[in-house]
């Protein structure tokens, strides 16, 4: 058997439930794929993996997958993993979530589990869109675009949940894009590795809804405006502001080191049987 | 025999929830800040780390009743306190809880609404949200004490029961009873029951998540323990994974339905003051079950025959206690602080035996007996 064989094996339940839900040339299939192989790279065993996830599109994602599966309530997610971390410190728990599960409906509880530094990973699959509910905008759709709500055009204006999590208090903030597979499972494992709340947003594409309304072709003509219109960390620092504009940055946003939620609430444990004199 | 000392307290019925909570074995409560709720999550800020257990407060109602299913997921019993606001927007994670039939405790000390409302007021008009609330067709539990010490036992109660049947469970109590202190001896841990959820004991190749059992109720295995399987709020085969078939999700629902109708008995809790041979019978619960209590002696002194059924178990409906008062009492009256929520069951269950009556309100007051005794004097 081939590696990739194997893996699949291994990982998806590959025997209850394919085919999936996505449209053919979606980016979360490549997603899929970077999470299982940066999960292999790091050893994880199975068991201790909770993967959890919100509605839509990339809510799908753990039902394929032989993890501990949890598939919440459109954009709780990461209350539910925060629940599930807390009561069980030793399982590795994994969000995955799309952008209006993530910031729109989810926006406040990310804010939060990011300021409280949940000892999680949060993987966003950022494709700018409401997918599965037909194409409709999303606080991740670039101003002036057209959706299935804004036909005429958005008025609104998107912001950067990256840089959000940064300013929320995320250890790890990771940007990657589905074009650039082998960077996307680098800045994972860098994720999993992270004591503390780490966030790995990923642009992907929707050529089906987002994609078809705005003219802008098939999923790999997508992919290549991904790679068109992505500029490293290292080569955004030597550009100037004006060349930045209508790109965006990919690769480590930050990487820092803050006590995680459950190590700061071990103290109160403590304090509250009155010990460890702090 | 040594005598041991009696645990003698005085204490508040939100004080009683957080004693009966812990003696349940809850070790995880996430909660955001609410009147009349709000002693249950300082208090167990305080005593759930003591204990090694966990307080979180949430970013809102949300995200709180979230947090609490992940523990459970996890295996830890776990609990949330609201009011009205706060319980309204638990419906939609409620409703979760249901589908994917994770044990959980919801406390709900009522306050006057809709909306903000009466943030420091008495009342009972949640009745039929703690029944109906979230959307779609689903069983619930709901248990309302009218004590301090039904507080303590109603709680460990609930928790057996969410455990017992994979059910969330609704303590329903009113702001009254929620901040009323009275003396409660807390008995020993050895003579408290204590239900915990049936873990599966087969190799986890052979473990089939929602299998349906004669009790209705699959065995619930803890995430990390090696049954790996898939908890959703779609509809789910017996597997746990999504389904859309018919002949899939009809026997699923009417399994959520039956693991709460077949066992109506074990979950029938109430009280019959003298209403064995009442001509005027009142059926009460929460802090009117108290007034109508001391109405049902004044009207016995005076030698009226007067009786009370108190409702513990709001939901499932008490419908065989209601139906035996209904036959015996010429005259039914349901005093409750709302426009009618339960006078509304009872007389859905009525078959014109008796009269019913009502009394109403719903201006953040509590009834008092010399009211409930007017009405008597009114009605019959």
């Amino acid at each position: 058997m081939g590696d990739i064989t194997k893996l699949i094996h291994h990982y998806l339940r590959h025997d209850k439930k394919f085919p999936h839900v996505w449209c053919p040339g979606c980016g979360i299939g490549i997603i899929l794929g970077a999470l299982i192989r940066a999960v292999d790279h790091k050893g994880y065993e199975k068991d201790e993996i909770v993967l959890v996830s919100g509605i839509g599109c990339t809510g799908r994602l753990p039902v394929y997958v032989d993890f501990n599966t949890l598939h919440t309530t459109h954009g709780r997610a990461l209350t539910f993993a925060t629940g599930m971390k807390l009561a069980k410190p030793r399982l590795k728990v994994i969000v995955v979530m799309g952008d209006g599960d993530a910031v729109a409906i989810g926006g406040n509880h990310f804010i939060h589990a990011a300021r409280r530094n949940i000892d999680l990973t949060a993987i966003i699959v950022n494709n700018s869109v409401y997918g599965m509910t037909g194409g409709q905008y999303s606080p991740t759709t670039p101003y002036g675009m057209k959706t299935a709500t804004s036909v005429y055009s958005n008025v609104e204006h998107s912001f950067s949940m990256s840089e959000l999590a940064v300013t929320a208090g995320a250890v790890f903030v990771g940007r990657g894009t589905v074009y650039h597979a082998k960077l996307l499972e680098s800045l994972m494992e860098k994720a999993f590795q992270k004591v503390g709340f780490s966030v790995v947003e990923i642009i992907s594409h929707c050529h089906t809804q987002y994609g078809r309304m705005n003219r802008m072709g098939s999923a790999v003509e997508m992919m290549e405006w991904q790679r068109d219109h992505a500029v490293t960390m290292e080569k955004a620092a030597q550009m100037k502001e004006e060349d930045l504009k209508g790109k965006f940055r990919i690769g480590v946003l930050i990487d820092r080191d803050l006590p995680p939620y459950q190590d700061e609430y071990e103290r109160v444990r403590r304090w509250s049987k009155g010990v460890g004199g702090e | 025999m040594k005598k041991k000392p009696l645990k003698e307290r005085l204490l508040q019925g939100n004080e009683a929830v957080v004693e009966g909570s812990l003696s349940a074995g809850c070790r995880f409560f996430a909660g955001y800040p609410i009147t009349p709720a709000t002693e249950i999550a300082e208090q167990l800020s305080v005593r759930l780390p003591q204990v090694d257990g966990t307080f979180i407060q949430m970013e809102d109602e949300i995200a709180s009743l979230g947090a609490v299913i992940g523990a459970s997921l996890a295996g830890v019993k776990s609990m949330t306190a609201t009011s009205g606001p706060g319980f309204s927007l638990m419906q939609e994670n409620l409703g979760f809880a249901i589908i994917a039939e994770v044990p959980c405790v919801v406390v709900n000390a009522m306050r006057g609404g809709p909306s903000t409302g009466l943030p420091t007021s008495p009342s009972q008009s949640d009745v039929m949200q703690s029944r109906w609330g979230t959307h779609g067709d689903h069983p619930i539990i709901v248990l309302c004490p009218s004590t301090v010490r039904e507080c303590f036992d109603l709680t460990i109660r609930a928790f057996n029961y969410s455990e017992k049947y994979r059910i969330p469970v609704i303590l329903l109590i009113d702001e009254v009873v929620a901040h009323m202190r009275e003396k409660i001896i807390i008995p020993d841990d050895e003579d408290i029951e204590i239900v915990n959820r049936v873990r599966p004991t087969m190799p986890p190749e052979w473990y089939i998540p929602y299998e349906d059992t004669p009790r209705g109720v699959p065995a619930m295995a803890d995430f990390g323990e090696g049954y790996r399987y898939h908890v959703t709020g779609l509809t789910h085969d017996v597997r746990g994974f999504p389904t859309s078939r018919p002949d899939e999700v009809d026997p699923f629902i009417r399994r959520l339905f039956r693991k709460v109708s077949q066992n109506f008995a074990d979950l029938q809790i109430g009280e019959h003051f003298h209403v064995d041979d009442a001509d005027v019978a009142i059926i009460a619960y929460g802090c009117v079950a108290r007034s109508a209590k001391r109405a049902v002696s004044d009207c016995r002194e005076k030698g009226i025959k007067a009786g009370m059924l108190k409702l513990n178990t709001i939901w499932p409906f008490m419908r065989t206690d209601v139906e035996k008062v209904l036959r015996q009492a010429k005259v039914v009256i349901v005093p409750e602080m709302n426009m009618g929520q339960i006078s509304r069951e009872v007389k859905r269950v009525n078959k014109g035996e008796a009269k019913v009556f009502t009394i109403n309100r719903v201006d953040g007051t509590i009834i008092t007996p010399q009211e409930i005794m007017a009405r008597i004097k009114e009605v019959y």
